[in-house]
């Protein structure tokens, strides 16, 4: 960094997404590798598996979050609130007698894209900041509103006393929550199928061109309004459907999945694990969540300061994560080896 | 009734006035620097526990310890800056934005070591307590004073920002680095300048706050929300926007709350979401 | 042959520690450490560490292992899943703790199924305990100290009242106690507020109180910077000098707050279980030993936390160190403990303490504001909401 009177010199931007190659719908082995881990985990380490599934539900979010973030480029501090909407859906429907998980799932992951579209209109309007305070201010209304309508959502003593039914009329949820473990796995697996498949396609090219060029996609003939719209519908719907896994799973939904906290530390999560890459967010709540669970438990406040430095120190050299860091040891591998 | 109504204004006012003085740097930054920074109330915070620290702990008196409260953010901030902020001036929003949640996160948990999580208790002079009589109202002397304050303090900055070589140098800095790059502005003084100005600010803010507003160590977190509302709403770099916009949002939450109080808090939320979808780029944003 | 007979009394005495080591009573506390209640959670913890320090970390020939799980706030989600993972991996024979009443409601199912008891230090809403037969209680609920401030005022000459609460479930509990047993009681409520949980100026509710002129103002807000906000409004707009007094259930001028407050707390007359200032031998060494160790003054939480204790180490004592959920309910219903707040005793039915509720008033004295108890009732239960 220059001192004097020069203009301010600063190294050109090194990106937090990951540059692709053109994409392939193909499994890659690390892909499998990565897949067989949950299922290892399952039948391992029987101990940690209520910690495992809310590991894949925060994953889930977190992906849901890359969509917009990652891939479209859409700054959002607010985005617990599909989260929320999902989860007090699926905790609601329970509530009320409707405690069949699979149906469950679906109409809290439908309910939470439906308002995310509505947002959308709000949302999408405006530079980085205003978007930003946007998100961040419809979070705050709906937790608000969570609040006000206590006799519905039991406030900040939360909603409990459902009873979910056996998922496919088989499996009951268990309190070693294995049953809750390979539930929130298949569901993750299912839509991160899906997800992958969306991202890999040419839709969801041209949403890495909304977000490098803005100003040049309307060139090409592509709505960018569009776009962004139908991506935030859907990360919307994902989100929902993390949060109703969420209140099935733990059979409780408290006030704070529409918190703020909640969306600073997903944003936090993904940026850990590498934006862009969809398998960021999974990695990410993995190392977060497991890290946290080993050191807060030794110094709570300890946590708290090295995880900000942490944050710190990714954006001033790791960017791209734990992804982009791996990724980066690959390629200089690659290079000296070939 | 009119005089209650004066009365509870007033109040709002007061308020808006303590944000304004908070949020102020803040805005400057972000329309300077094109900087999102999440980390401002952390200066504040700094400003606030200076003063405490100095009431208690050295007896020095209210009105003396909030100049070295200013001074000590102002520092804080000019060194961060120089050390850290710059690097990522031309950074994308998202890490601008992680980065300085970071830092949040470091400023809390460091609070939290020195001071414990418990809420700071401190004693105003007593000429600044209670209610006085103004015109036939009741009003707070805490809140007079406050506002007293921040007007000598506005027009100290509208002074600097029209009236000096400075200013001018600001001005041109915000409107095109470049081009004053080019007319020989050194433009990285005046953002480390503007920089230290801004948390100073924030930091004298803190400690007129700690009464008002509570100290404790999550105070960047539970505020942050408000000096992005009032930076959002009014528009980068505008000092007119900023104070507009902590004007309205002080009176129409305290207005909300007073006539409506079942609905009293959405009133500030919902007031935000509105306002920038008429006006995406604030009050008195530029454009483009 | 001088070696053989050292050599055989270190293994004879290798062996009886062996024999007498056994495995220790593991206690899981669950508090909310980090994030906005962590001074909530302090106060319990130091009061848990303080008992295990004045009475030793053995009983019946059983170390007492304390792990300290951390719920970051209120985290029901997390709450359950420490439990959880601390009655099937840690296997702990007690579990204590949790300031915040969403945190205690969701781990109910998981106690009950692994029959683990459960001691609730600090959260104080009427129904957490009825969740679980394994649930008992040694704080207070909201009613339960609510309902004497209501039918003091009533028989003190306060006949108009105007109630502010915050807008969640602890504070419209607060307000549907002092309406119900304030108006049974010949009183009028003259008007009602409900302010937004995280407000942070209360000028035009207090405007609001002065118009309607009642006699005092009954408040419940979350103990910390909201109730020092309130008393600093109440002092600018000059309430007290319109002779509007304040009154409610003593979380708002808690001891861990009150200096913080300042002397715009002076007079408020309040009731609650516990204050710091409470005239007995128990309580001033309490204070003492508390002070020296922690270096700031305990309050209500912390002698939640202490009696908790109390109650896992009785159980402990009178169980000769095999406990058993079922057994150690038995023992824990109808149990009486000498707090440092004065006699308590869990019912043997609800599970819930028992406890006198003081009325104080706070004063300053040798410079410190304190809450001087002037008038009690006995045998409080909760009366439910």
């Amino acid at each position: 960094m220059t001192a004097g009177s020069a203009p301010p010199v600063v190294a050109p931007p090194r990106a937090t997404v990951a540059v692709h190659r053109l994409p392939q719908d193909r499994w890659r082995a690390p892909e499998i590798v990565f897949w067989s881990i949950p299922v290892a985990v399952f039948f391992a380490l029987p101990g940690y598996l209520v910690l495992g599934s809310q590991i894949l539900i925060v994953g889930l979010f977190a992906v849901s979050l890359d969509l917009i973030l990652g891939y479209a480029g859409i700054v959002s501090l607010g985005h617990a609130a599909y989260f929320g909407v999902g989860a007090y859906t699926a905790g609601l429907l329970a509530l009320h007698g409707w405690g069949e998980p699979l149906s469950g799932l679906v109409i809290a992951g439908v309910t939470a894209a439906a308002v995310g579209w509505v947002a959308g209109f709000l949302v999408l309007r405006g530079e980085d900041l205003t978007r930003l305070m946007v998100t961040l201010g419809i979070a705050l209304v709906l937790y608000e509103a969570a609040n006000k309508a206590s006799s519905i959502t039991g406030g900040v003593d939360g909603l409990s006393g459902m009873t979910m039914w056996k998922i496919l009329g088989m499996f009951k949820f268990d309190i070693a929550g294995r049953v809750a473990y390979l539930y929130s796995l298949v569901v993750l697996f299912l839509l991160f199928l899906v997800l992958r498949r969306l991202v890999n396609s040419p839709f969801g090219l041209s949403l890495r061109g909304v977000r490098e060029k803005r100003k040049r996609m309307p060139a090409l003939g592509a709505s960018v309004r569009e776009r962004e719209i139908a991506i935030f519908t859907v990360s919307a719907g994902v989100a929902g459907v993390a949060g109703a896994l969420l209140a099935q799973t733990t059979q409780f939904v408290a006030l704070d999945v529409l918190a703020f906290s909640r969306s600073a530390e997903l944003l936090i999560i993904l940026v850990l694990g590498g934006t862009g890459r969809l398998y960021g967010g999974l990695v990410g709540a993995a190392v977060y969540m497991v890290a946290q669970d080993i050191l807060a438990g030794i110094n709570p406040v300890y946590w708290q300061f090295w995880i900000g430095a942490l944050l710190v120190v990714i954006v001033l050299f790791a960017r791209g994560g734990i992804l982009g860091g791996l990724e980066g040891i690959y390629a200089r591998v690659r290079r000296s080896g070939a | 009734m009119i005089a209650n109504l004066i009365g509870v204004l007033f109040d709002g006012i007061a308020y808006g006035a303590l944000l304004f003085l908070i949020s102020i740097g803040l805005s400057v930054t972000m329309g300077l620097m094109n900087f999102v920074n999440l980390a401002h109330g952390a200066f504040a915070m700094v400003g606030g526990y200076t003063t405490v620290m100095l009431m208690a702990r050295l007896g020095v008196p209210f009105l003396a310890a909030l100049p070295v409260a200013f001074v000590v953010a102002a520092v804080v901030g000019a060194v961060l800056e120089r050390v850290l902020y710059r690097r990522l001036y031309k950074a994308s929003h998202l890490d601008q934005v992680l980065f300085s949640i970071g830092l949040t996160f470091m400023a809390i948990a460091a609070a939290t070591y020195v001071w414990g999580p418990g809420l700071q208790p401190i004693e105003l002079p007593r000429f600044l307590i209670g209610p006085v009589k103004v015109l036939g109202l009741d009003l707070g002397a805490y809140r007079i004073f406050l506002v007293a304050l921040v007007i000598v303090i506005t027009f100290g900055l509208v002074l600097l920002v029209e009236r000096t070589r400075f200013g001018a140098q600001v001005r041109a800095s915000v409107d095109s680095q470049q081009a004053s790059a080019g007319l020989g502005i050194d433009v990285n003084r005046v953002f480390s300048l503007t920089f230290a100005l801004g948390s100073g600010l924030a930091g004298l803010g803190g400690g007129l706050g700690v009464d008002v507003l509570g100290l404790d160590p999550t105070f960047p977190v539970k505020y942050m929300v408000y000096f992005l509302l009032v930076v959002a709403v009014g528009g980068a770099a505008s000092i007119k926007g900023a104070l507009a916009a902590a004007l309205i949002l002080g009176i129409f939450d305290v207005a909300g709350k007073y006539f409506v109080p079942d609905v009293g808090a959405f009133v500030i939320y919902v007031l935000m979401v509105v306002l920038l979808i008429l006006f995406p780029a604030g009050l008195y944003g530029r454009r483009g | 042959m001088k070696l053989t007979r050292i050599v055989v009394a270190a293994v004879a005495a290798l062996l009886t520690c062996a024999a007498s080591a056994q495995e220790p009573i593991k206690v899981g506390a669950v508090l909310e450490v980090t994030g906005p209640f962590a001074s909530l959670a302090r106060q319990i913890e130091n009061g848990i560490r303080l008992y295990m320090a004045r009475n030793g970390d053995t009983v019946a020939g059983r170390k007492v292992e304390l792990i300290i799980k951390d719920s970051q706030g209120a985290q029901p989600d997390v709450a359950k899943r420490l439990v959880t993972e601390l009655v099937t991996r840690d296997k702990v024979d007690f579990i204590v703790g949790f300031a915040l009443t969403p945190n205690a409601m969701a781990v109910a199912p998981v106690v009950t199924e692994a029959k683990v008891p459960t001691i609730i230090m600090n959260a104080a809403t009427s129904a957490i305990v009825s969740k679980s037969p394994y649930l008992a209680r040694v704080s207070m609920t909201l009613p339960q100290v609510t309902m004497p401030i209501a039918q003091w005022a009533a028989k003190n000459d306060i006949k108009r009242v105007y109630s502010l609460v915050a807008d969640y479930g602890p504070g419209l509990d607060a307000e549907a106690t002092f309406k119900k047993y304030f108006t049974a009681a010949g009183g009028e409520l003259v008007g009602e507020v409900r302010t937004p949980l995280k407000n942070p100026d209360f000028g035009p509710f207090i405007q609001r109180i002065k118009d309607a002129k009642p006699q005092a103002v009954f408040i419940f807000l979350p103990a910390g910077e909201q109730a020092v906000a309130f008393m600093k409004g109440y002092r600018e707009r000059g309430l007290a000098e319109a002779g509007i007094r304040i009154i409610g259930p003593g979380d708002v001028v808690e001891d861990d707050v009150l200096e913080a407050i300042g002397d715009s707390a002076l007079g408020a007359v309040t009731t609650h279980q516990y204050s710091a200032a409470h005239d007995s031998k128990l309580n001033r060494e309490y204070v003492k030993a508390y002070t020296e160790m922690f270096k700031i003054r305990p309050n209500f939480m912390s002698v939640g936390g202490y009696d908790g204790m109390a109650v896992v180490y009785a159980v402990a004592k009178k169980l000769n160190g095999k406990i058993d959920g079922d057994k150690a309910m038995e023992v824990i219903k109808g149990m009486k403990i000498d707090s440092p707040r004065g006699p308590i005793q869990i019912d043997a039915v609800t599970r819930d303490v028992v406890q006198t509720v003081y009325v104080r008033k706070v004063e300053k004295k040798d410079g410190h504001l304190w809450n001087i108890e002037f008038d009690k009732f006995d045998n409080v239960r909760d009366p439910g909401t």
